[in-house]
This record gives C-alpha cells, structure tokens and sequence, in this order.
C-alpha cells in the first residue's frame, strides 16, 4: 500500500499516476465476523478502525446501505470543538479533539482539520457569565478557551455586524482556538483507508435487513447481501437507529429522528478566517468558510420529526436571516446548495455509547448535532466498549439507563425534548 | 412547506404551527411511579412512516391537533383537534 | 478568431446602444443583449479563469448552465462575484471585470500552475499537506496550518465586497391552482390549457423574454407572439426573469425573481430582487433540456462552446461567433444551427459522431452548404486563448483514431441532451436513464406534479406543444376540470438515433480533456477516482469535485457517470444517479432574508412604558425579544453607580421598576384551581380569593421550569404571572395540558400579556407612593391589603388596577398592573408620588442586585438543570399531594445530598469583586470540574462589598468558614470567597411583611 506523502505525490506526477493503490477494497461478505459494524458512517468507519488499531481485533466487517460516508458524514458542517462542561461530556470532547489533532498523521490521509478557532458570540451579560462558566469549566480541565472583548473580537474578525442597527449588539465572544473545521469527506475516507488497511471488510450496499436474535443474543445479521453473522455486532446508524432497533424488537428507544439542513455559498476568496457561532433571540446560527471558499453554514432543526433527506423553506429563510444579520456582506453572495441530514436526536442532547438488553449487542447512537466531532473519541470508546464489553469511566454515564438514574448531562439545559437540543 | 389543513382555520403553512411530538404516549397519573413516568418522558418509537403526533397551531387559534404523519413524505393522513370532547363536538357541528 | 455582430437579425435592438466597462475598458453592446453576447460580439474570448490551473476561460454556453464565463459585475458594496455573463442582462453603465486572476484574465500570472497540472490531480491534497515533506514528518496540525493559509488564497473564485449589502429585498407569498415552470413551447402550452380549463395559471420563467427555445428560432417569431397573446388573453399570471430554484414539500415552490439586476438606474422603492414563496395546487415543470459538451482534448479552451449556444447568439444576439466554424455533434440536433451559421456567412463543417444519418437530417446540410464527415469527433481543440485548428476523429471500430486537423475559429459541441429534471429531483424522485436517448429521464411522481416538453425528453417543437397540452390536460383533471383530451407523444424525436459519445480518445495520446472545466476535473481525474475506488457517483463527485462548481455539474455530471461506468464495465445507472439539490440556480442569501436583517432581524417587543422609560434617561437591555429598562443613570453616573444608588434607594425609600415583560395569563373556569394545584409544586387548593401565591413549576422531568406569582381574583378567576423569558412557554404548557392530557378539566387560558402593563413599587415608602395614587386610599392599609394580597381597585382618575402586595427586592413592594392604554398616566402618577419621597426609578441591573441579596433565583440559577433542592426551594414541593414532575423530581441522582446546592458567596477580601460565571474550587484544588460554580454577582450597597449567588456541592453548610476559590481563569484568575447562606440580607424577610 503507497503511503501517502509529498513524495508520493511527487513520484506519481512523474509517472502519470499510476502508482496509486484502491484506498479500499470492496470485498465480498464474508460468513461470519468477530465484530460486524453496522453503518460505514463516520463512527462506524472509526470504530472498525480502532478496533483493529488499539484491540487487535483482526475479523471485523463493516455493513453499509448505501456507500461508505454517505449519509450525514457527508452532510455536516464540518465543525470541530470540544466546549462541553457537563461531567462525563467534558472529557470526552476533549479526547476527540486531541485526536483530531494527530488525525491526518494517524491516518496518513489529510483530513483537514483546520484549528482556526471557534468563536462564539455573546450579546448579553448573562450569555457572557454562561459562557464563562463554560470556558473556565474548560480551562481548569486543561483545554483552551478564553473570552474575547469586542475590540478583540473586530480585529480577528472584522466584519460582522457591529453597526448601530444590529438587532443584538455583540459585546464579545468566547472562542477556543484550537478548534475549527475539518475535511468531512476525507475524514470517512481516510477512516476507510486505515480500517481497510488493518483488514477490515467494508461492504457497501449491503442493507441490514432483519437482525436475528437467539434469545438474549445476536447471532447474525439478515442483509441484502445474505446473512452475516457477526460474534459482537454494534449499530452505529445515527438516524436510522430506532428503525434497526425495531429489527432486533428491542421496543423503544430514547430517540427521535430530525432533519437538519445545511447550506453552502458559491465559492469566495477568503472572507472568514474562524468558525462563528450565535444563538440569541430564539436564533442558533454557525458559519465558516470551507478551504475551497464556499460559506458553510447552518442552524436550527426543521423542528418536527423527519426522516426525509430534503428541508423545507422557513428554516431557509430562518438561516438566511441569521447569516445576514451577523454578516451583511453576504446578502449579495448566493446559495448554491441546501441539504439535509437525519438527525438521532436523544432526548438530553447527550449521546448513547453503551451496552444494550442483548449480551452481544452494543449502541453507539443520540448524536443529535455534535456526531462530526465526536468521531474519533465516538469510534475510540465504542471500540473499547466492544473489546472489553464494560464501558470507559469517560462514557459511563451515555447509556441507556441514565434517565432513570437521574443523570443529566444536558449541554442546554432544555428537558426532555428532541427538538430543543439542537 | 407542509401544509396542515387546521379544522379550525383551513389549510395553512406549518411554520404557523408548534410541533408537539408523538401524540401516541399515554402519560401515567400523577402519582404514577417513575419507571413509568420515565418511560412516557423519555422513550419513543420513533416511527419511520404513518405516526400520529401533536401539533398546536400556535400563530392561528392555538388548538392542539392530532395529526396522522408520515416521518418520511411528511403527508398528512388526518387531522383533528386533540381534545376528544372538542373533536366530537366540531363533527356534530358539520 | 472572428465573433461579429450582423447589421440585421436577432431580438436585440440595435437603435439602443449600452454602453458598458469589461476589465476597465469601455465597450457597448445593444439593448436585449446579455454580457457575454455583448462581449462575444466585441470579440472577447478570455473572459475568466478556471479554479485550480488558471486556465482561460470563455463563454461555453448561454444559459444558466455556463461554467467558463463567470465574472464580476458591480464594484463597491454592490460588487456581485461568479456572475454567469451568459445570464447577465447588458445595461448601460455596467462594471464587469475578471476574477481569480492577477493582474487579468487575459494575462493571468497563476496559469503557470498549469506547467504543475500533472501533480494536481483528483485529490491530491488528500495525500499531502500534512507534515514536513516530503514525508510528512512531524504531528499536530502545524504543517497544515500554513499551507491551508496559502490554499485559501489560491482557491475561492470572485472577491465578495466586505461592506454591508446596501439593497433591499422583499418577500412574496402568492397561491395559485397550476404553476408553470418555464415559458418555451411546452410551457407556453401548458399554460394555456390550464388556463383555458378555467383554472387559475402562474407561469414563471427565468429568461427576461418569454419563448425558451421559441427565442433561438428564427423562424417562430409569429409562433411565440401567438402562444404569448393567447396566454394573455386566457389571463395567465406571468412572471419573467424569475427561477423556481427549488420545489418542497406540498407543491410549494421557491421562486427567486430579479427586479432591478438589469436596471441602469433603478428607482429607489423597489427591491432588487423578491423571493416568492408560492403555494401551487399543481405543477408543471416544463424546464427544458440543456445541451452537454464532449471530453476530448483541449476542450475548455475558449471558442468551444454548446452547438445551441452557437445558435442562440446567431439567432438571438444577431453575432456570427466564428467564421470557420466545426460543428461537432452526435445527435441531430445540431444541423439546423449549423445550416443557419452557413447561411449567415461562416463556413462550416459538420462533424458527425454517427456513420449513417437519415437523409432528412443530411438533406439541412447539404442545402445549406455545410461540409460535413460522418463518423468524425472533435480529438483535440490547438490554440491558447481562443482555437485556431482542430484535431480530428475518425470513428474506428467502437473507439477512435487520429484522423488529421482542420482548422477553424470555432467549435461548437453537441454530445446530446440532458432533460433539465433538477425540480422533480427536489422531490425525491429519482431520475431514470433512457439508453435509447442517452439521458436521464424525470421519474413518475406520485405528487401533482408532471414534467412537459424537453423537460420531459421529448425533443421537437411539435411534440414539446403537445407534451404542454397534454400536462395542462393533466393538471386540469386532477383539480376536477376538464380540457380537450390530447395525446402524449413519447420521448425522443429525432430522424436518427443518438451515438452516446462522451469522451474521444484515441491510444497513446496524452490528452487534457475536461469533464467540469470551472473545477478543472479532467477524465484523467474520473479515471483516477476509478483506480482508487471511489467508484459511486457520490464518491466520485466529493473525490474529484466533479459538479461541485457554481453550474452543479449542469454539462458535466453525465459524462464523469459515463466514464466511471466505462472503467468499471457497467451501465451508467448501475454507477448511480444524481441527486439535485435545490436552488437550480445560486440565489442571493439576502433575497431569502427579505427585510428580516439589521434591526429588523427579530422583532422588538415594547413595553408601554418604554418611551416614557426612555425619557427618564433609561438604558435599556436586551430580555429575550423584549428591551428592559436596564438602569437610569443620573448625570455623570456610572452603570455601576448608578445600580448601587438605585438598590440603595429602594432599600431606603422607594423605586419603581416597569415589569411589563413578565408573562400574564388568565386561568379561568370552574376547574382553574384543580389545573394550578396540579401545575404547581406548591398547594394551591386553598389560595384565599384576594390573595397571591408564589409558585414553582417544574418540567415533566422534574426539574425546574418557571416561577411566579398567581393572583386569586374570583373563584374561578386568577392572574398568572410567569418569568419575561419563559411566558410562550408556559403558555404553550397549559394549553398543551388541558387539550391533550387533561381533557376532563373546564378551564380557559389566555394570554393577557400584551393587556397589562405593570410597575414593582418597592421599598418603604411603597405604601405611601400608592396611597397617593388610589382613589380610596383606604384599600391599601395593613389590614385591608396584608402581605400577598390583592386588590382590584381604581386609581385617581378613573384608572382601574389590580395591585398584589408581593417582593421580588424583599423590601416591602407591590406590583400594580393597568390595561396597557394606561401604562403612561400610571407611570407618571406614580413617579410624582415617587419623586416626592426621594424615590428613584430603577433597572434591570438593581432588580438584580435586590434579588441577589435576598437569594431569589431567576433564570441565571434556574438553567433546566437545577431541581427544586438544588435552589433551595424544596420546602415549596408539597409532600401531601402529587403534580407535574413529583414522581420524577427525587429519581436516582437527582435525590443526592451533595448536589450541587443554592448559596451566597462573599469575596474573603471585602474590597475585592469578582465574577459570575466563575467556577468554585476548593481550596488547593483549582482543577477539573470544581465543586460548583457562580450565577450572579452583585455590588451590595447594605452590605458594603461584592457578594454572588451560585451552587456548590452539598450546600453552604459543610463550607462554612472555609475558604473557596472562584476560579475564573478566562478573565480575573482565582478569587478568595467564602460560602454563606444564600439569603444575605434580611434572612428572616421582616422588611416586606412591613
């Protein structure tokens, strides 16, 4: 296999690019597996990963329904932070963000990620203590954060909506500058590629079809591609987990599935040096500028429950209104596409890592917004979960048991609602 | 844009109206104990297809409706006010 | 190269000179002209540059799919980059220059990255970048940090303007029974069917002209008037220059129509452009098919371009594009264009894919003249900025060999048709591949909707007016009318079948032949993605950024599906379709905003009182939507000055604070108690009538939701009031409740929030200052009006009020409520009486400080993750009966002792501040998550120095004369405080029971 390398780069110049190596293969199912992923997503690519990486497990398949990296991997807005306060949510944030951080290296496939900062703005007194509470919460667990004053705020980014009829003045923001963006494609890519590379069997339009159940046990997995029977399998389906769940007739689950639009300008030289962020007034807004110059950006949930990949206009006039407000130089610049992806959205915004009611089952789902940045820690915990079949101390507490152990880990404080944890 | 034929207000824009959620969930008495309370809050079954769900038309008479969804077309299958006495009551009325 | 302007022919008019500036040169072009013809006609080729290799760029089309002429129009705020000239309407006075090019596109000093073209190819940045090369030492993100720096400046395209958007945008909402999208020859049928089936028609149309094809045909001049006039007649709806840029759910329809984007000076009280959001009961999509270029070598260079496009300025523009033109084609449509081009002047020779042809297509190019060779392709475009020669094909067996050049000055491509199906696409329905027409074909819908004309696959002018007849019929009988029956003609149309060629090619020859020429993906790149895997279309498209450009793969996503479904041995469905998203063309981010933006972003909620507020010298704050009085500094004061003075006042005399904001709700009905003691954690079943009660509610899970005040005015009558941030919600709540869940309850409740304005009285001399206003000021002695009572009663004047002696400050207050028409004479009433006891007016920011003393919690504490216990507050959960939340309140957790609990903090150091927002730690452990944290900070004018409210674990007492750190390393660094009861001032509350 080439490692990928300027030098590499160099050479196939030179050689009309033939020296390049399938990043991965499309093998046919085998019988049976150690471990059978379902979902070829970003967490599930990082779990098969991981699982081969840092458990030496050898046998292991990745089941998908369409192609690798093709349902929300694919349609977010690429944001990368890790200021979460709650116990638990914390540490695990931050484990995520220092793996992004070596991620193209561990990978030896370029993912972008771009620690250009995080910057998000305040427009009130008590959103500025909110947000201190937070970043402090931060600071003391050894990770970056700092309060910007306005003054510091124009000179890192000079044009926002600072002018007398800003429906909120800015008074400031709370940015940590070691987060940013990242390449989203190349993150399911390079993921691809390095599972692929430790022997993990990624299949491709292969649809979970039916699970089969020997009591308090799954034995195997009915697929589009004949049954696959797996000795440990785990769901990592974002929003088609109740629908898999069903399969397993496991009943309900905390879960609801939502959509969640995003948008992309033509493209522009640069305008944007961060990522920007503001929720005031009923809005929630965010925007960065992607390394080709298309303005990505991104806001509330349709509000009621969808499983359809497309959006409807008010959130696109909403979002309009809040891109905007915050910069008006973009009234000129023009929409080239909006999307959609299905959310799993839990019903405390806090994600589920954990065993299941069946001995050899495992969940790893309730990603609500935050799945793009959790990826490596979401991959890192879930494999160990599954290697070991006990959780990490980290996620403990993202089972499915915490509501009745009155546990809340809820970033946003919203209650029991789907909806507002967006 | 989905539109909700309100049986109050005729046919209108969802975004005049607040999403409820699943309108299938019993809640227990008050004085139920909290497995079910629990169990009412937090679990869902999340249907993907026909489900039935609140609606309330907030900007408009502010009625909450039962409506019959499907989570992956967004087709409507029926609509009628949440309160069986009002709903009962707007039938006789036709 | 030699583009000229006819003296006659074409739609412009050439009495209208306009004159305009391309890259600072002045140049003019003729009323009805659009940029790029105007350009074309003044022989400009190199009119941009392409993405990654800088190479020229010129018109290739002339329409909404351009990739190559992308410019910048306007300069300053209103400068406008990725202009498509090809869609740019010329008026006179127009700035265009080039972009992504330095110092112009014509000599550009980035085209050098052409000579590194062999290094550049699909995703190689995906392999590099990463590390210290060449092999990519190091960790961290450092290396890539820095390149991405110059990686950004190399890519973007244009340069938006960094000033606010000057112009104004409207919305529009508009029904109608049928939309009709698109106005040529099936459109314009369609139309008029519906219309004259008596149903209510809308046609929209992104041109500025109506006639779609109708317009390049020089011969259907009457035709297209006709079909207008008839239109008119039947009272169609029309609307020109407007894109239905997406269709959504409900046969809900985004349409983007451009108002003053081709104004030289347009008035000032329209928009420039308006977005229309539009409620069809059916629709017709009658949207076209657009023409797809060929791969061959070279062929982005500037003087390639669609054979239709070759048409159109001929035809429509009046321009001869080339002299010596080749037309290179493989279906038939290409041969009336290039008769016409023979015709008007130029030599031409027709290039013909295909071996045999029907005679009737042979028979058009014969007559005119034309030369023509069956079984030839375009192999390679020679020339730089414009074509001088062309590298011919000659058909060899399934594939091609060299088969010498010609030259020319212009080549002008057909490689098939591709039905314009991105609006069903929004819908979901997946396209469907006709081998037979080489294009993807729109799905059945299930939704009222019907795709006519080319839209359709369908292509000849007479089957595209029955296609339109035929979807009006439809339209017609699903919305219950009826029109003549008409049958459908099937898809296709041509004398001769189409060869499906994308690509030529020929063994051993190096060639650049471009799939997306705006990205610069060449079908070297598509065959790469191939050897590496990324074999789905999706993959292919992200791998490669193949119709990931402004046009969204408008000519190039067939042949990128065609090549990779060649490399893999398949057919071009099996690789995949493509999934359209919405908007068809790019619109303007402010035309979706509308007038929703400076101020006007959210709206602004008003008290009453805010003028009056204002002319006391108030400050106002931001509370949600509403603005609050936030402090009244006198003359020289300070916000914090003038807070101290105004918390001392109120503590000394009395101050008077406008709490309109709060939310107010009438509960009413014969079961309005039994729906309050179920709501609150607090009994309610006993409040007296003429008395109120503060009340905590909690959410379903038990933790806490809001609190306030309700007012018993009758048996079956009481006045809620709940916290100015949560008034929607609890509304919503009740309401949610008593139609969903407790159906068996008879009560109504109303928002009464906008109905009265209030005012807090607080302070000693509160009792005074109302005495002073009430009619009878006998209703407001102790005994007639005791702590927690209410009163309904008349202020002087006639006013009438209802007036609670409840405290939020903890001095002895009343919060006295009018209808909202009497906010002002109350206001002024009550301040003369105020003023007169040295009274003051008082803020936000003093109502804070009052309640931070007295350890009352609001929103700052109340976060939705606090539990009854938690602030302290668990003596107002009734044990004796159940309500919302009781059974959840205690579960696991959430019952722990050494939660995290209410307290007061003083600084160890009097003299010292510190912040809300900081983290308590104990002492010699400032590090992890703390052991609580601190939610408001106050300067406490009775008590002499800073004091806060915040939690920490387990509550005040374990920390009791201990010290605690108030970590705050985002702003002052480590505080020494001490934890105290949270009630610091008053603790027994004797002030307001007066």
């Amino acid at each position: 296999m080439t490692r990928y390398s300027a030098w590499s780069v160099f050479w196939n110049g030179l050689t009309g690019q033939k020296g390049w190596d399938r990043a991965w293969r499309d093998p046919e199912p085998k019988a049976e597996y150690d471990v059978v992923i379902v979902g070829a997503g970003l967490h599930g690519l990082a779990t098969a990963y991981y699982l081969a990486k840092n458990h030496g497990v050898r046998n292991i398949a990745v089941v998908e329904k369409g192609y690798l990296g093709g349902g929300n991997a694919g349609r977010n807005t690429t944001i990368v932070r890790s200021n979460y306060m709650m116990p638990g949510n914390r540490d695990f944030y931050e484990h995520s963000l220092k793996l992004w951080e070596n991620l193209s290296h561990d990978l030896n496939y370029n993912v972008m990620f771009s620690q250009r900062a995080h910057v998000s703005l305040f427009h009130s007194p008590a959103s500025r203590d909110a947000a201190a509470r937070r970043y402090n919460t931060m600071r003391l667990t050894d990770t970056d954060g700092e309060l910007w004053s306005l003054d510091e705020l124009k000179r890192n980014v000079p044009h926002l909506n600072y002018g007398p009829n800003s429906r909120f003045p800015i008074l400031g923001a709370a940015v940590q500058k070691r987060a940013g963006t990242a390449r989203h494609d190349a993150v399911a890519w390079g993921y691809a590629r390095a599972a692929d590379q430790h022997g993990v069997d990624i299949i491709q339009k292969c649809e979970v079809t039916g699970v089969i159940r020997d009591g308090a046990r799954v034995t195997g997995l009915e697929t589009t591609r004949g049954i696959i029977k797996g000795k440990k399998v785990g769901f990592a389906v974002a929003g088609n987990t109740s629908r898999l769940w069903g399969m397993a007739e496991l009943g309900k689950l905390p879960i609801e599935t939502h959509k969640l639009q995003a948008f992309v300008s033509e493209p522009l030289k640069p305008l944007l040096d961060q990522v920007v962020v503001f929720g005031v007034g009923g809005a929630h807004f965010y925007i960065s500028q992607s390394d080709k110059g298309g303005m990505v950006f991104g806001g509330d949930i349709d509000w009621y429950k969808s499983y359809a990949q497309r959006g409807n206009l008010p959130i696109v006039q909403d979002v309009a209104e809040c891109a905007t407000s915050i910069l008006p130089c973009l009234g000129r610049v023009r929409l080239l596409r909006h999307w959609s992806g299905v959310m799993d959205m839990s019903m405390d915004g806090a994600p589920f890592i954990c065993k299941t009611p069946l001995d050899n089952l495992y969940l790893n789902a309730g990603w609500n917004y935050g799945g793009f940045k959790a990826t490596p820690a979401s991959g890192w915990y879930f494999a160990d979960l599954i290697a070991n079949d006990r959780p990490a101390r980290v996620v403990v507490n993202h089972d499915l048991t915490r509501f009745e152990r009155g546990v809340n880990i809820d970033e946003r404080g919203a209650g029991p609602d789907p909806k507002l944890h967006g | 844009m989905i539109r909700i034929p309100c049986p109050f207000c005729g046919e209108r824009d969802h975004s005049e109206f607040g999403y409820g959620g699943d309108g299938t969930i019993v809640y227990p008495a008050l004085d139920a104990p909290a497995e079910e309370w629990v169990e009412a809050i937090f679990e869902r079954e999340n249907i993907c297809g026909v489900q039935s769900e609140t609606w309330q038309h907030v900007n408009g008479c502010r009625m909450w409706l039962l409506i019959e969804r499907n989570t992956m077309t967004h087709e409507i299958q029926s609509v009628r006010p949440a309160h069986e006495g009002v709903a009962k009551a707007l039938e006789e009325s036709k | 190269m030699s583009a000229r302007r006819l003296q006659s022919g074409g739609l412009i008019d050439r009495t209208q000179t306009l004159r305009f500036k391309w890259d600072g040169r002045d140049m003019t072009g003729f009323a009805g002209d659009t940029l790029a013809s105007a350009l074309l006609a003044s022989n400009e080729r190199v009119l941009a540059r392409s993405f990654k290799y800088h190479r020229p760029r010129g018109i290739m089309s002339a329409g909404v799919e351009e990739s190559g002429a992308l410019v910048t129009v306007g300069t300053g705020d209103r400068r406008d980059p990725n202009v498509r000239a090809t869609t740019q309407e010329l008026y006179g006075g127009l700035v265009a220059n080039g972009q992504n090019a330095w110092p112009s596109v014509r000599h550009d000093v980035s085209a050098v990255n052409g000579l590194f073209g062999r290094f550049f190819a699909a995703g190689f940045y995906y392999k590099t970048f990463m590390g210290i090369p060449p092999f990519e030492w190091g960790s961290g993100t450092g290396m890539w940090m820095q390149y991405e720096k110059i990686i950004r400046r190399a890519a973007g395209m244009g340069e938006a303007s960094r000033a606010p958007d000057p112009d104004r945008y409207e919305h529009g909402h508009t029904h109608c029974d049928v939309l009709v999208v698109g106005s040529g020859p099936a459109g314009l049928a369609a139309a008029h069917t519906a219309a004259e089936a008596g149903l209510e028609v809308l046609l929209v149309e992104q041109d500025c002209e109506l006639g779609g094809a109708y317009l390049s045909e020089p011969g259907a001049v009457e035709e297209r008037q006709n079909a207008i006039k008839a239109l008119n007649d039947a009272g169609v709806r029309i609307m020109t220059r407007t894109t239905a840029f997406g269709l959504y759910d409900y046969s809900v329809a985004g349409l983007l129509e451009r108002v003053t984007d081709h104004l030289s000076a347009p008035s000032e009280h329209l928009p420039r452009q308006r977005f229309w959001t539009v409620r069809a009961r059916y629709t017709v999509v009658a949207s076209g098919a657009l023409e797809r270029s060929i791969a061959f070598g070279d062929n982005d260079r500037p003087g390639v371009m669609t054979a239709a496009a070759g048409r159109t300025y001929l035809n429509r523009y009046g321009i001869l594009p080339g002299s010596k033109v080749i037309v290179a084609t493989t279906n038939d449509s290409a041969y009336t264009g290039a008769a016409e081009l023979c015709r008007a002047g130029a030599a031409v020779t027709v290039l013909d894919a295909r071996r045999s042809v029907d005679n009737s297509v042979l028979d058009l190019a014969r007559n005119a003249g034309t030369g023509l060779r069956l079984g030839a392709a375009p192999l390679r475009a020679i020339g730089g900025k414009g074509v001088y020669s062309l590298d011919l094909a000659a058909s060899d067996g399934d594939g091609w060999r060299a088969d010498g050049s010609e030259n020319c000055d212009l080549v002008l491509v057909s490689g098939g048709w591709s039905p314009v199906v991105n609006l069903s696409s929004h819908r979901g329905a997946k396209p469907v591949w006709d081998a037979e027409n080489a294009c993807f074909m729109p799905a059945a819908s299930d939704e009222p909707l019907t795709m006519a004309g080319s839209a359709a696959g369908i292509w000849n002018t007479k089957g595209c007016i029955a296609s339109g007849q035929v979807a009006g019929a439809h339209a017609a009988k699903a919305l219950g009318k009826s029109a003549p029956a008409a049958s459908a003609p099937s898809a296709g149309g041509w004398a001769s079948p189409i060869r499906p060629v994308y690509e030529v090619t020929v063994p051993r020859k190096k060639l650049k032949s471009f799939v997306d020429p705006q990205h610069d993906v060449t079908t070297s790149d598509v065959r790469l993605a191939h050897r590496e895997g990324y074999v789905s279309v999706e993959h292919l498209k992200r791998y490669t950024t193949l119709g990931m450009a402004t046009d969204q793969g408008k000519m190039g996503n067939i042949i990128g599906l065609a090549l990779m479904a060649d490399a893999l041995g398949k057919d071009i469905p099996e690789v995949g379709t493509t999934t359209f998203r919405p908007p068809y063309t790019p619109i303007s981010i402010g035309a979706l905003s509308g007038s929703s933006v400076g101020a006007h972003f959210r709206p602004l909620r008003r008290t009453p009182m805010h003028d009056w507020n204002l002319e006391q010298n108030g400050t106002m704050t931001e509370a949600g939507l509403w603005q609050r009085p936030w402090y009244f500094a006198r003359a020289g004061e300070t916000i914090t000055e003038a807070y101290i003075r105004e918390t001392d006042t109120v503590r000394k005399t009395v101050g008077l604070c406008d709490v309109t904001s709060l939310g107010k709700i009438a509960v009413q009905g014969p079961d309005a108690t039994e729906l309050l003691n179920r709501v609150y954690t607090n009994p309610f079943a006993k409040l007296a009538i003429g008395k109120a009660r503060y009340g905590i509610m909690l959410r379903d899970d038990g933790m806490v939701m809001d609190d306030g005040t309700t007012w018993r005015l009758s048996d079956t009558d009481y006045f809620m009031t709940t916290t100015t941030a949560h008034a929607a919600k609890v509304m919503v709540w009740l309401e949610e409740l008593l139609q969903t869940r407790w159906t068996d309850l008879k009560v109504h409740v109303t928002t009464v929030s906008e109905q009265w304005a209030g005012c807090a009285v607080a302070g000693p001399k509160c009792r005074e200052v109302l005495e002073a206003c009430v009619a009878d000021k006998t209703v407001m002695s102790s005994e007639a009006f005791p702590f927690m009572g209410v009163i309904e009663t008349t202020l002087k004047g006639g006013m009438p009020c209802r007036i609670a002696r409840i405290s939020f400050s903890g001095e002895m207050a009343y919060e006295a409520y009018v209808p909202s028409d009497y906010a002002m004479p109350l206001m002024e009433m009550l301040w003369k009486a105020a003023e007169a006891r040295d009274g003051c007016l008082y803020g936000t920011e003093a109502l804070g400080a009052l309640r931070i003393e007295k350890g009352h919690v609001t929103g700052a504490e109340l976060d939705g993750r606090v539990t009854i216990d938690d602030a302290g507050l668990g003596k107002m959960a009734s044990p004796k009966k159940s309500f919302i939340g009781s059974a959840m309140r205690s579960r696991g957790d959430m019952g722990r002792e050494d939660r995290p609990r209410l307290v007061g903090i003083f600084p160890k150091n009097r003299t010292q501040s510190f912040n809300a927002g900081s983290i308590l730690c104990a002492e010699g452990k400032v590090e992890g998550l703390g052991e609580g944290w601190i939610t408001a900070v106050t300067h406490s004018p009775e008590l002499g120095h800073w004091i806060g409210l915040g939690f920490i674990s387990s509550g005040y007492e374990p920390w009791a004369g201990k010290t605690v750190i108030a970590a705050d390393p985002v702003r002052k660094g480590n505080i020494e405080v001490e934890i105290v009861s949270p009630h610091m001032v008053d603790p027994s509350g004797e002030r307001m029971h007066g």
